[in-house]
C-alpha cells in the first residue's frame, strides 16, 4: 500500500477545464510553440524542457459540463477569428430572439397581487397585446439582453471542441477524472495543488488500495474551478474576499436537451427567454440547435423564498406551459443536467490574484447578471490571464501578486468585461424587495446603463429561507405540514412533490419520453456515474442540527435526488447520484456557527457526476 | 519476462446518444469526433491483465496498439495512461464501430509486425474477446492468424503462469463453466472476457510517465487503411432500448425477479 505522497513539479497548474480554462489554454498554447513546432518558452521548473502546463478536471471527460449557452461570442471570435459555427456540433447562429411573459394557466403559481392585477389586464387586452397560448411576446428585446448575431452552443460539445484544439497543439496536458482536492498554501503563497486521495472510505479514511493524491507544485496555480469549486472556496476561506464583496446571490440552472417533435416549427437559432411562470421568480430559456434539437430549462434563484423549492418539478410545469408545450409535445429527452450559477457578479469577485495564483471564470465573479451571459465573459478572463502570463514569462518575472496585478488585473480592469460588469453590478438588487421591483430594477439598470437601479441588500441565502409554516400559511396547516414531512422522511423522499400537489400544481402526466421521473432524468439524460474509492464530497457538518431543521431545503433542491431524508430526519448523501451542481452549498437554512456567510454543509472536491456530452 | 501486446482502442461512451448517419465512406456516427469516448471496456480488461502480468514478471513490457481517430485517442489516453504503464502504437482511423474486422485486423497486424526488434515467438497477444462497438468477436483471431500465432484462446477469464512457464488459461464455455487449457509457452493469443481485475485507480505519476511516450506515438500515427469505402453496408441500426425505472425498497428478490420477467415478456 503506497503511503508516501508523490510530488511532481510543473510550471503552471490549472484547476478545472471549462470556458475560462479553455480561453486560458487556447491563448497560452498558441504562444508555447514556434512556427516550426519547437518550444518557444523553456520550462523554469524543468530546464531544457518546454513549459510544463497541466490542467486537472474533476469530471470523467472534458465534455461533461452543463450550461444553456447563448452568447454574443465577442471574446470567442477574437480567439477564433475564422470561427465557423458548423465546426462545433450543436452550434447555431442566433437568428430570432423573443422575450415572453408567461401567464399562469392553472392558478397554482404564487403571484403577488400586483402581478395578478397585471395578468388580469393583459388577459383583458389580449387581442391588442397579442396574447396567445397564455403568453405575451414583448414587442422588443432590450439591447442589454440582445444576442442577435451571437451563437447558441452546447457547453459539452463546445468544451470537447476546444479541448481537441488545445490538445492537438501538444503544448498542454488536460487530465480528466483528476479532481484537485486543495491548493497547497505555504506562507501565504499558493505553491500548487494536491490531487484528491483515492482508495478511501466515505469519510476519507485510508482503505484498500489507498493512494495519496499527488502534490503538483507549480509557480502559478490558475483557479478555474467554477462557482462551487473546492479550491476557490478554500482560497476565499483563507484569504477572505475583498471588502464589500459577497457570495449571496445564486441560482440553480437546470436544463433538458430535447429532440423536438417533427411538428415543431421553431427554426435553428431561435432564442426564447421567459419570465412569469411557473413561479414569478423563475426564469426560463429555450435555444434551438441545428437538426431539431433544443436546449431548454429554468433558473431557480436564491431569492425565491420557497423552503421547498425544487428545480425538476418546476421545470416540467414550465415545459408544459401552453406556449411552450405546443412546440415540445411529442419530443424526447436526450440529455439533462444542472449547475449552480454565482449571480453576485462583480460583487462576488474574490481576490483575483495572490502570490502564486490567479482566478478566472465564473468563480472569479465574471458572470454578467444583466446581460445573462457568462461563457464569453469567462473565456475573456482566461485569455486576459494568458496574455499576462506570456508577458511575465517572456520578461522572466515571477508570478507574484504584484506582477499578476500589473498584468492580468490591469488588463481585466481596462476591458469591456469590467465596463459591462460595473453596469450590471446593481441590476438585480431590486429582487431583494420582490419580483416586480426586481424586474423593474433590472430594466431600469439596463436602459440607463447602470446609472439607476432599485436598491436592495442581498442577504446570505440561508437568511432568506422561510419557515415552511409561514410559506404555506393559508394553504397547508402546520399539522398537515408536519405529517407530510414525517411521511416523506419515513419514505426517504423529498417533500416538495407532495407540497406542490397540495398547493394546487397538477400531477405530471409521465410519457416516458420527455415527461419522465426525476430518477429517469438522471439515468436517461444525466447518465450519472461515480468512481469508487473516493470520500463523500457533501458533508453535513452538524447532523443534529440538520435533524431538527424545519425546511430540509438541501433535500428539496438537490438536483440529483442525491440528498434524501432518513427516518430520523437527518439528510443522507448518496455520492452515486450527485451531479456536482453544488446547490447544497447554498441551499441550507442554517448559518455556520463561526461564519454567518457560510452554511452548515460542506461541498468539497469530488469525482464523477454527469456523463452526458450534450449539455 | 514477457512481451505483451494489447490490441485495444476507444469506443464512443456507450452512455451517449449514438445515431448512425450515412458518411462519405459508409455509415458513421453522428458527431463522432465530439462524442465523449472511453477505452473499449473489453480491451480495458485485457490491458489491466497485461499490466498485472508484467508487474509480476520484471522486465516484461506492455504495448498498446490502438486504431482510432488520432485526436480522440489523445483524449482517451489522458485517462487510460493514468492507470497502467504501457507504450502506445497509434493508428489513425475511424472507431465508430462500422469498420470491418478483417480490415482492422490487417492494420493491427501490420503495425505489430513493424515493432522494431520484436520477437514474435515470445509474444502474448492480448485483446478484447468482444468489443463495445464491434461485436464480430473475430478481430483478435484474425490478428493472430496474420502474425502466425496459432495458439488462440477466446473468452478468457484467467491466466496463470506455472512454475515451468506454462500458461494455464480459463476460457468461458456454456453454463457458466470454464474450459481449462495449458499452453507450454508463448506465443499465444488471448481474447479476454472480463478477467478478474478491477479497473486500476488513476495514478497521475503513471500518467505522466506514459505521456512522455504517448505524445510522440500520436504524432507518428499513420493513417490506417480501414473504413475507406471498399465495403458496402446494406443497412445499419442500433439496438432498440426500452427503459422503465422504479425506486423500490424492502421488496423481496423473488418479487423483483418476477416483476422483471413480466416486464421483459411485455
Amino acid at each position: 500500500m503506497p503511503t508516501d505522497r508523490p510530488t511532481m513539479d510543473a510550471d503552471i497548474v490549472c484547476v478545472g477545464f471549462g470556458p475560462a480554462a479553455g480561453g486560458f489554454l487556447t491563448k497560452l498554447a498558441g504562444a508555447l510553440l514556434n512556427p516550426d513546432g519547437s518550444p518557444a518558452l523553456e520550462s523554469p521548473s524543468m530546464p531544457g524542457m518546454p513549459l510544463q502546463v497541466m490542467c486537472y478536471e474533476r469530471a470523467d471527460d472534458i465534455g461533461f459540463g452543463v450550461s444553456g449557452i447563448v452568447t454574443n461570442a465577442k471574446s470567442l471570435r477574437e480567439s477564433f477569428p475564422d470561427l465557423d459555427p458548423a465546426q462545433i456540433p450543436m452550434a447555431a447562429p442566433v437568428t430570432e430572439e423573443k422575450i415572453l411573459y408567461l401567464l399562469d394557466p392553472g392558478g397554482a403559481s404564487r403571484r403577488p397581487l400586483s402581478m395578478r392585477a397585471a395578468d388580469t389586464a393583459i388577459r383583458a387586452l389580449g387581442g391588442v397585446l397579442g396574447v396567445q397560448h397564455e403568453a405575451m411576446e414583448l414587442p422588443w428585446t432590450p439591447s442589454f439582453l440582445n444576442k442577435h448575431g451571437g451563437l447558441i452552443l452546447s457547453m459539452g460539445q463546445f468544451t470537447q471542441w476546444v479541448g481537441s484544439q488545445v490538445m492537438a497543439t501538444g503544448a498542454v496536458q488536460i487530465w480528466p477524472g483528476s479532481p484537485v482536492g486543495e491548493a497547497i498554501i505555504e506562507d501565504q503563497t499558493v505553491a500548487g495543488v494536491r490531487l484528491l486521495d483515492q482508495g478511501v472510505t466515505k469519510d476519507g479514511q485510508p482503505a484498500d488500495g489507498f493512494m495519496p493524491g499527488m502534490d503538483v507544485r507549480a509557480p502559478l496555480t490558475v483557479v478555474a474551478d467554477g462557482p462551487v469549486g473546492a479550491v476557490g472556496q478554500q482560497l476565499d476561506a483563507h484569504f477572505g474576499v475583498p471588502a464589500g464583496h459577497h457570495l449571496h446571490d445564486w441560482a440553480l440552472g437546470m436544463k433538458f436537451v430535447v429532440d423536438l417533435p417533427e411538428s415543431c416549427e421553431l427554426a435553428a437559432g431561435t432564442v426564447l427567454h421567459t419570465i412569469g411562470y411557473p413561479e414569478p421568480e423563475i426564469f426560463g430559456f429555450l435555444y434551438v440547435h441545428p437538426d431539431r434539437v433544443a436546449s431548454l430549462g429554468i433558473f431557480v434563484p436564491s431569492w425565491f423564498d420557497n423552503p421547498a423549492r425544487t428545480a425538476y418539478r418546476y421545470l416540467q410545469h414550465w415545459m408544459m406551459h401552453p406556449y411552450l408545450w405546443r412546440h415540445l409535445k411529442g419530443g424526447r429527452l436526450r440529455s439533462w443536467g444542472a449547475k449552480s450559477l454565482q449571480e453576485s457578479g462583480r460583487r462576488g469577485e474574490p481576490h483575483l490574484t495572490g502570490d502564486g495564483f490567479a482566478r478566472i471564470g465564473e468563480g472569479s465573479g465574471s458572470t454578467n447578471v444583466l446581460t445573462n451571459s457568462g461563457v464569453d465573459e469567462a473565456w475573456a478572463t482566461g485569455v486576459q490571464l494568458a496574455e499576462a502570463v506570456i508577458e511575465l514569462l517572456k520578461a522572466g518575472k515571477p508570478f507574484t501578486k504584484d506582477n499578476l496585478d500589473a498584468t492580468y488585473v490591469t488588463r481585466r480592469r481596462a476591458s469591456w468585461l469590467e465596463a459591462e460588469a460595473r453596469i450590471a453590478e446593481k441590476a438585480r438588487d431590486g429582487f431583494q424587495r420582490g419580483v416586480v421591483p426586481g424586474l423593474i430594477g433590472t430594466m431600469l439598470t439596463g436602459l440607463t446603463k447602470g446609472m439607476f437601479a432599485i436598491p436592495g441588500r442581498p442577504s446570505p441565502p440561508h437568511a432568506r429561507v422561510p419557515d415552511p409554516a409561514d410559506y404555506y400559511e393559508g394553504r397547508i396547516s402546520k399539522q398537515e405540514l408536519a405529517a407530510i414531512r414525517k411521511d416523506c422522511d419515513t419514505k426517504g423522499i423529498a417533500a416538495s412533490g407532495v407540497l406542490m400537489d397540495r398547493a394546487g400544481w397538477p400531477a405530471i402526466p409521465f410519457d416516458g419520453e420527455l415527461l419522465v421521473s426525476h430518477q429517469d432524468a438522471l439515468l436517461m439524460g444525466g447518465k450519472v456515474q461515480a468512481p469508487a474509492g473516493y470520500a463523500d464530497h457533501v458533508v453535513f457538518l452538524y447532523p443534529n442540527d440538520c435533524e431538527a431543521c424545519g425546511s430540509k431545503i438541501c433535500v428539496e433542491m438537490c438536483s440529483g435526488q442525491a440528498i434524501t431524508p432518513s427516518e430520523s430526519g437527518r439528510p443522507v448523501f448518496d455520492r452515486e447520484k450527485c451531479i456536482h451542481c453544488g446547490a447544497c452549498l447554498w441551499n441550507c437554512a442554517q448559518a455556520h456557527p463561526n461564519n454567518p456567510e457560510l452554511a452548515r454543509v460542506n461541498f468539497r472536491a469530488g469525482t464523477g457526476g454527469l456523463h452526458s456530452g450534450e449539455n | 519476462m514477457y512481451t505483451i501486446i494489447v490490441c485495444g482502442s476507444l469506443v464512443p461512451d456507450p452512455l451517449q446518444t449514438l445515431e448512425p448517419i450515412a458518411g462519405p465512406n459508409g455509415p458513421a456516427l453522428k458527431n463522432e469526433m465530439m462524442l465523449p469516448s472511453s477505452l473499449d471496456p473489453w480491451a480495458g480488461h485485457a490491458l489491466y491483465e497485461a499490466a498485472n502480468l508484467a508487474a509480476k514478471h520484471p522486465g516484461s513490457k506492455v504495448w498498446l496498439v490502438s486504431l482510432g481517430p488520432k485526436a480522440k485517442l489523445q483524449q482517451v489516453m489522458m485517462t487510460v495512461a493514468q492507470k497502467v504503464p504501457f507504450e502506445l502504437i497509434a493508428l489513425d482511423g475511424p472507431a465508430g464501430g462500422f469498420t470491418d474486422a478483417a480490415e482492422t485486423a490487417a492494420a493491427l497486424a501490420e503495425a505489430i509486425g513493424a515493432i522494431p526488434g520484436l520477437d514474435l515467438a515470445n509474444v502474448l497477444l492480448f485483446g478484447g474477446w468482444e468489443s463495445a462497438s464491434r461485436g464480430a468477436g473475430a478481430t483478435m483471431q484474425l490478428v493472430g492468424e496474420r502474425l502466425g500465432i496459432t495458439e488462440q484462446f477466446q473468452g478468457v477469464d484467467s491466466l496463470t503462469i506455472g512454475t515451468d512457464g506454462s500458461l494455464r488459461i480459463l476460457e468461458r464455455v456454456e453454463g457458466g463453466k470454464h474450459q481449462v487449457s495449458v499452453c507450454s509457452a508463448p506465443p499465444a493469443v488471448l481474447g479476454w472476457a472480463t478477467g478478474n481485475l478491477p479497473e486500476p485507480r488513476n495514478n497521475p505519476q503513471v500518467g505522466m510517465a506514459n505521456m512522455r511516450g504517448i505524445m510522440p506515438a500520436l504524432q507518428k500515427a499513420k493513417a490506417a487503411p480501414v473504413g475507406t469505402g471498399d465495403i458496402t453496408f446494406a443497412s445499419v441500426s442500433l439496438p432498440k432500448q426500452t427503459r422503465a425505472t422504479q425506486v423500490i425498497k424492502d421488496q423481496p428478490p423473488e418479487q423483483i425477479a418476477a416483476e422483471l420477467v413480466a416486464w421483459i415478456r411485455g
